[in-house]
C-alpha cells in the first residue's frame, strides 16, 4: 500500500535514545502501600469525589466522577481503604497541591464487578459516556478526554481518523512496546473508534525508527482484517506531534484556531485506543499505564504502573545512579522538572527520566538574540519565534499575540537550535500564562464593575421607592388631617379604653406586618444578589447554603425567644 | 491696511464659525478618557484612592485632580499603565503594594448583622439578617470594605493562594550578570 | 540541581561557532588579498581586531556586562574584519583605528550592543570614513606594481609620504572617471581592454579576491551559517540592472560580470547583506532587502558619486528592516491560503 506522505516545516532531528529501554518486555510494577490518586487528572472540569475517608474500594472503583461534559472519571487503581481525601502535591512544574484520594492497598487487587460492552449494539452517546465514565483521555500527554473527540463534526464529513504511534519525543519508548506486545488490542480499539466517528480512511502513522512496532501493527491489522493503513513517518521531532501527524499523513493544517474535526480529520495515540479497548471489551476503567523509566538508570525500561504510584517507588523500580540530579517526567523536549517525589504517577505521565549533568548539561549562559533565524525555520508551526521572544521578554503581550503566539505548542524545537542559548519556551510560556491571568483579572474587573454598577442603580431605586412611598404616606396623611376636622367631629370621650386595646392590637399587627414587608422584601432583595451568575458560582452559592443548613435549622428553634425577648424591651420601653 | 484686517477677521469668522460647527457635529458624549482609565483600574470599588470608587477615581485623573498612584490593588503596573496611557511620570505608589486578598468570614463568629452586606461593593456577601453570611469568593474583590463594619471582627482578609489552576510560568530568570568576586 | 527549563537538550551551536565558521569563509578571500595586493591587507586586520576588542572590552566595562561570553562571541572580531577588507589596504592606521572604534562603540554598543544594532557596523564604520575622509578612503594600491610589505607598512604607518605612485582607484573607479573624462567619447570596451588594469573581467587581482569570497560565501550556505535568500537576491538585482543597462548601451555600461566581481559585490552579498542582526528576517522580506540592495548598490556605484555603494545601499535598506519586516510576515502553520 503506497501512501503519499507530506512533509510540515521545521523541526529538529535529536539523537533518539530509544534503545536502552526497549530492551526489556512492559513489566508489571508491584502494587505500593499508598496510593495518591489525584482527582484531577484530564484536561477539563475537576472530578467531583465520589468516597470518603475509611471506605473500601475496590479496584476499578470510580472515585471521581465527571462533573461535566469536558472531564473524565477517575478509579481506584486497586483494593484497599479510603484514608485521606485532600490534597496532596501533584505531578506539576509547579509542585503545588491537588486534590487527590489517599488508598491504602490491601494486596488482594479485588476488581469491582466489571461488565463488557458490545460498542456495536449501543447507541454512540452511551459509548462516549461508557468511556467518559471509564476515565479514557488522551494517553500521548495531552489527556484531552477522549470522548470529547469522538464526536465528529456536524456539518463536516470524517474523511480520516489518524492514529499516532509516532513517539516522536527523544528517549521515550512506552508507546513503541506498547504497540510491540499489543498491537491487537489497539487496532480493535481504533476499530471502536472508527465506528464511532466513521471516517473514509483510518491512518496509523508510526515513525520509522520503529520498525518492529510497524510490523507488529501491520500483522494486527491483517490478522484482524481490518482495512487500517500502517504508515511509517520519517523521524523528525515533533513528527508525533498531534497536528503535524495530521500533516504528514493528510496534508492537512489544522491552524489552532480550529479543532480538527472541523477539517474532516481526528487523531488519538494508541495507548488511548488501546485503554479505550479495555474499557469498552472488558469493563477495565483507566487504572494504570505504561511508563518508560530511562535515563540515568540502571535498568531502562517500560512498566505499567498504576495511577496513583508515588514516583519515589517508581524510580527506585530502574534504580537511578550515583549522579543523577534530577527526574523529568515527559520528555527531554517537552517535559519538566518533577519538583517533588512523592508526587504520584498520573494518566499524563508517559516517561520519567533520571538526568545526571552530563545527560543534560546545565545550559550555557543566555546571550543576546542575534536575529539569526534558526527558530525561524525549526519552528514546525512557521512561527517567528525570536520576534514573539522579543514581545514576551519586553512584556509586550499583544503584540506577541498578534505574532500568534497562541499558535506556539512549546515543543522545544527553537531553544533546542538556539545559537545564543535562549530559553525561547519558557519566555512563551511565561507570556501565555501573564495574558491568561490578566484575562482572569480583566473578567473579574468587568464582573465587579457590573455588580457595582447594579448595586448602585438598586440602590438608588430603593431610594427612590422609599422617598416616594413616605410621601405617598405624608400625603395621605396631609389628606386625612385636611378633611378631618371637618367631616368627623370626633367623640372624643367615647370609648377610651377600647381604642388603647385596638391601639395595642393595630401595633402588634403593624409590627407583624412590617415583619412580613421585610420578609417579602429579604426574598425579593436575594435573587437579585444571585442574578447574572456563572454556574460554578450558583454552585458555589449552593454549596454556602447547604452548609449554612444547619445553623439556619439552629436559628429557626430559637425565634421564640428572640420574639420574647423583643416584647420584653417592648415591656420596658412602655 | 483695512484689506488686512477685513482678510484677518473674516478668517477669524469662518474659522470660528466651523470649530463651532464642529464641537456641535462631533461632539462626544461623556469623556473616553475617563472610559480608558477606568479599564485599567482594577474595579475592586474600595475606595483607597480616597474616591468613593473606581468611576469618580478615573474621572477626577481625568480631570488633573487627582494623582495616578493613588490605587494600591492597580499595583505599580497599574501605575505604568496610567502613565503610559496619559503621558505622565511613572511615580511610585502612594501605599504599600499587597498582594491580592480575599474576604474570609469566620462563620462560627458571625452574628448576622448584615453590616457587612451593606458595606460590600460588588454584593460578594450573601445571606440575610440573623442568618451568617459568607463570601462567594469568585466574586470577592478584595476591596476590605466589609472589614471595619463588622462589629465582631469575624472577617479577615487572606492573600489569594497559588492554585494549580491560577499557577503562573516564572519569567525566565538567566540573565547574564557579572560575575562578581567576593571581596 | 541546576534550573533548566525544557527542553533539555540543544544543538551544539553558539554564536561563537557561527561567528568563527564566518570568519573562516573570509579566509579565501584574505589570503587572495594578502597574494595579489600585498600583504598590508594582514596589517589591516589585526589593527581592527586589535582596535574591535579593545573598544568592545571597554564598552562592556562601563556597562558592567562580563567580558568573558562577549568578547568570546566574536562579534566584534568578524566586524573588524570587515572594516579592514573594506578599508583601502594603504589607509593610515588611525584611520582604522577611527572606523573600528566607531563601529564598536557608536554603531554597536550605543545601540544596545551585539544584536540590537538596526545598522551593520562594518558599512557605518565605512560611511563614516568615507565621508570624512574621502581622499585617504579612495587610495588604493595600484594594483601592478606591488609594493613590498615594508614599503606598504610605511606607508600604512605615515613613515613614508603618501606618493600618488603608491596608491591609485580601484578598476570600478577608474573606469567611472575614464568614462568620465572621455564624455562619451570612450567606450568601456576600450577603457577595459588594458588587462593590466581591468585583467579578464572585472580588475586585475580583484576579481581573485572576490572569487575567495564567492567560495567562502557558498561554504557557508553550505554549512548552513547563511540561507540563500539574500545572497542570491543581491546578486539578481546588481545582475539585473546592470544587464538591463549593458544590454541597452554597452559602450557606456560595463557588463554584469564586471560588477559582480567588483569592488564590495561578493564581500558584500555573503558577508554583509547576510548579517542577521540589522538584516529582514522573514524569507520574502530577505529577498526584498537583497534585491534592493544589489539595486541601490549598482546605482550609486556607477551615478553615484562614491567608488562603490554597497555601503550605502546596504544602510539605506537597513532602515527599511522594520517596515520590511513588517509586511513580510509569513503566514503560519494552518493559515496559508
Amino acid at each position: 500500500m503506497l501512501q503519499r506522505l507530506f512533509k510540515f516545516k521545521g523541526g529538529v532531528k535529536p539523537a533518539t535514545n530509544k534503545a536502552p529501554s526497549v530492551q526489556a518486555p512492559i513489566r508489571i510494577a508491584p502494587i505500593p502501600p499508598r496510593l495518591v490518586v489525584p482527582l484531577h487528572q484530564s484536561i477539563g472540569g475537576q472530578p467531583t469525589p465520589l468516597v470518603e475517608v475509611g471506605d473500601r474500594v475496590l479496584k476499578g472503583q470510580r472515585i471521581g466522577a465527571a462533573d461535566k461534559w469536558v472531564s473524565a472519571a477517575v478509579h481506584a487503581p486497586t483494593s484497599g481503604t479510603v484514608i485521606a481525601v485532600e490534597e496532596r502535591v501533584a505531578a506539576h512544574p509547579s509542585g503545588l497541591p491537588t486534590l487527590s484520594v489517599v488508598i491504602e492497598t490491601d494486596g488482594q487487587d479485588a476488581w469491582i464487578e466489571r461488565h463488557s460492552f458490545d460498542h456495536a449494539s449501543l447507541e454512540p452517546e452511551r459509548v462516549r459516556e461508557i468511556l467518559r465514565d471509564s476515565g479514557v483521555v488522551g494517553l500521548g500527554g495531552a489527556v484531552f478526554p477522549s470522548h470529547v473527540k469522538l464526536t465528529p463534526a456536524a456539518s463536516v464529513p470524517m474523511d480520516e481518523l489518524v492514529i499516532n504511534g509516532a513517539e516522536c519525543e527523544p528517549f521515550m519508548t512506552c508507546d513503541d512496546l506498547l504497540m510491540r506486545e499489543r498491537a491487537e488490542g489497539i487496532v480493535r480499539g481504533v476499530a471502536i473508534f472508527r465506528d464511532l466517528l466513521r471516517p473514509k480512511r483510518v491512518l496509523i502513522g508510526i515513525e520509522d525508527n520503529k520498525p518492529e512496532a510497524v510490523a507488529a501493527m501491520q500483522a494486527a491489522v491483517e490478522a484482524l482484517g481490518e482495512n487500517f493503513e500502517v504508515v511509517a513517518v520519517p523521524t523528525r521531532y515533533p513528527a508525533g506531534g498531534a497536528k503535524q501527524l495530521i500533516r504528514v499523513l493528510t496534508g492537512k493544517e489544522v491552524p489552532a484556531s480550529k479543532r480538527s474535526p472541523e477539517m474532516g480529520v481526528q487523531c488519538f495515540n494508541v495507548a488511548t485506543a488501546y485503554s479505550a479497548w479495555r474499557a469498552i471489551a472488558f469493563g477495565e476503567p483507566v487504572i494504570s499505564r505504561i511508563v518508560t523509566l530511562t535515563g540515568n538508570v540502571e535498568q531502562p525500561g517500560n512498566w505499567e504502573i498504576l495511577l496513583g504510584t508515588p514516583m519515589q517507588e517508581v524510580i527506585a523500580l530502574a534504580g537511578p545512579k550515583a549522579d543523577t540530579n534530577r527526574f523529568v517526567m515527559g520528555g527531554p523536549m517537552m517535559g519538566f522538572d518533577l519538583p517533588d517525589l512523592s508526587a504520584p504517577v498520573v494518566k499524563a505521565t508517559n516517561c520519567i527520566i533520571a538526568g545526571s549533568p552530563a545527560l543534560f548539561p546545565p545550559p550555557a549562559p543566555e546571550m543576546p538574540c542575534i536575529r539569526c533565524g534558526a527558530c525561524a525555520l525549526a519552528c514546525p508551526h512557521e512561527l517567528q519565534p525570536f520576534e514573539l521572544y522579543w514581545f514576551s521578554r519586553s512584556r509586550n503581550f499583544g503584540k506577541a499575540q498578534e505574532y500568534n503566539l497562541f499558535d506556539c505548542i512549546e515543543c522545544g524545537c527553537c531553544s533546542y537550535v538556539c545559537p545564543s542559548h535562549i530559553p525561547l519556551v519558557q519566555y512563551f510560556r511565561f507570556a501565555k500564562s501573564e495574558i491568561w491571568s490578566r484575562e482572569r483579572d480583566k473578567n473579574m474587573a468587568d464582573a465587579a464593575k457590573a455588580r457595582f454598577e447594579f448595586r448602585n442603580e438598586r440602590d438608588e431605586r430603593e431610594k427612590a421607592e422609599k422617598a416616594e412611598r413616605l410621601a405617598k404616606a405624608a400625603a395621605a396623611k396631609a389628606a386625612e388631617k385636611k378633611p378631618a376636622p371637618a367631616e368627623t367631629p370626633p367623640a372624643p370621650a367615647e370609648a377610651p379604653a377600647p381604642q388603647t386595646v385596638d391601639a395595642e392590637a393595630a401595633k402588634k399587627a403593624a409590627i407583624a406586618a412590617a415583619m412580613e414587608r421585610a420578609r417579602l422584601q429579604r426574598e425579593a432583595a436575594q435573587p437579585k444578589n444571585t442574578d447574572g451568575l456563572t454556574i460554578a458560582q450558583r454552585k458555589e452559592i449552593a454549596e454556602i447554603e447547604k452548609r449554612r443548613a444547619p445553623l439556619q435549622a439552629q436559628q429557626q428553634t430559637t425565634p421564640n425567644a428572640d420574639a420574647a425577648q423583643t416584647q420584653n424591651s417592648q415591656k420596658d420601653q412602655q | 491696511m483695512l484689506t488686512a484686517i477685513l482678510i484677518m477677521a473674516l478668517g477669524a469668522i469662518v474659522l470660528g464659525a466651523a470649530l463651532g460647527y464642529a464641537s456641535i457635529k462631533f461632539k462626544v458624549e461623556g469623556n473616553p478618557l475617563v472610559e480608558k482609565i477606568e479599564a485599567i483600574l482594577p474595579q475592586t470599588q474600595c475606595g483607597q484612592c480616597g474616591y468613593p470608587g473606581c468611576k469618580p477615581y478615573a474621572e477626577a485623573i481625568a480631570e488633573g485632580e487627582a494623582d495616578i498612584n493613588k490605587c494600591p490593588p492597580g499595583g505599580m503596573e497599574g501605575v505604568r499603565k496610567l502613565a503610559d496611557l496619559l503621558g505622565r511620570e511613572v511615580k511610585p505608589l502612594d501605599a504599600e503594594e499587597k498582594p491580592k486578598q480575599l474576604a474570609i468570614i469566620d462563620e462560627q463568629l458571625c452574628i448576622g448583622c448584615t453590616l457587612c452586606i451593606q458595606a460590600c461593593p460588588v454584593d460578594a456577601i450573601v445571606g440575610a439578617a440573623k442568618q451568617m453570611h459568607t463570601v462567594v469568593e469568585s466574586l470577592c474583590t478584595g476591596c476590605e470594605l466589609c472589614v471595619k463594619p463588622c462589629p465582631v471582627e469575624c472577617i479577615r482578609m487572606e492573600p489569594i493562594a497559588e492554585k494549580i489552576d491560577n499557577w503562573k510560568w516564572k519569567y525566565p530568570v538567566f540573565e547574564i550578570k557579572p560575575a562578581r568576586r567576593a571581596a | 540541581m541546576d534550573f533548566i527549563t525544557p527542553p533539555y537538550l540543544t544543538q551544539n551551536v553558539s554564536v561563537r561557532r557561527v561567528m568563527l565558521q564566518v570568519l573562516a569563509a573570509l579566509i579565501p578571500g584574505i589570503a587572495a588579498y594578502a597574494w595579489l595586493l600585498g600583504p598590508a591587507v594582514l596589517m589591516q586586520i589585526a589593527i581592527a581586531t586589535a582596535t574591535a576588542l579593545l573598544a568592545e572590552a571597554a564598552m562592556l566595562k562601563l556597562q558592567d556586562k562580563p567580558l568573558g561570553p562577549f568578547l568570546g562571541d566574536g562579534s566584534a572580531i568578524v566586524t573588524a574584519w570587515l572594516i579592514a577588507l573594506a578599508f583601502p589596504p594603504l589607509a593610515p592606521w588611525w584611520l582604522i583605528v577611527v572606523g573600528t572604534a566607531f563601529a564598536i562603540v557608536v554603531a554597536k554598543h550605543l545601540y544596545g550592543g551585539l544584536g540590537q544594532n538596526p545598522f551593520n557596523p562594518a558599512m557605518i564604520a565605512f560611511a563614516v570614513c568615507i565621508v570624512s575622509f574621502p581622499a585617504l578612503m579612495s587610495q588604493w594600491p595600484p594594483i601592478n606594481a606591488q609594493a613590498n610589505f615594508v614599503d606598504q607598512l610605511a606607508l600604512v604607518f605615515g613613515q613614508s609620504p603618501r606618493l600618488d605612485a603608491l596608491s591609485g582607484a580601484t578598476p570600478l573607479d577608474a573606469l567611472k572617471t575614464a568614462l568620465k573624462l572621455g564624455e562619451g567619447s570612450t567606450s568601456v570596451a576600450t577603457v577595459t581592454a588594458d588587462a593590466a588594469v581591468f585583467g579578464r573581467i572585472a580588475g586585475h587581482g580583484w576579481e581573485w579576491v572576490a572569487a575567495g569570497y564567492l567560495l567562502g560565501g557558498i561554504w557557508l550556505w553550505g554549512r548552513k551559517v547563511i540561507g540563500w535568500h539574500v545572497s542570491m537576491s543581491f546578486l539578481a538585482g546588481m545582475t539585473l540592472i546592470s544587464g538591463a543597462l549593458w544590454l541597452w548601451n554597452p559602450a557606456h555600461f560595463a557588463n554584469p560580470l564586471f560588477h559582480l566581481f567588483s569592488g564590495g559585490s561578493m564581500l558584500g552579498a555573503f558577508f554583509i547583506v547576510t548579517d542577521p542582526v540589522s538584516g529582514c528576517t522573514t524569507p520574502r522580506g530577505k529577498l526584498i532587502f537583497g534585491f534592493s540592495a544589489g539595486l541601490l548598490a549598482y546605482l550609486i556605484r556607477v551615478f553615484g558619486g562614491y567608488p562603490d555603494g554597497v555601503a550605502f545601499a546596504v544602510l539605506l535598506l537597513n532602515l527599511c528592516v522594520p517596515i520590511i519586516d513588517l509586511y513580510t510576515q509569513p503566514p503560519i502553520f494552518g493559515m496559508k491560503k
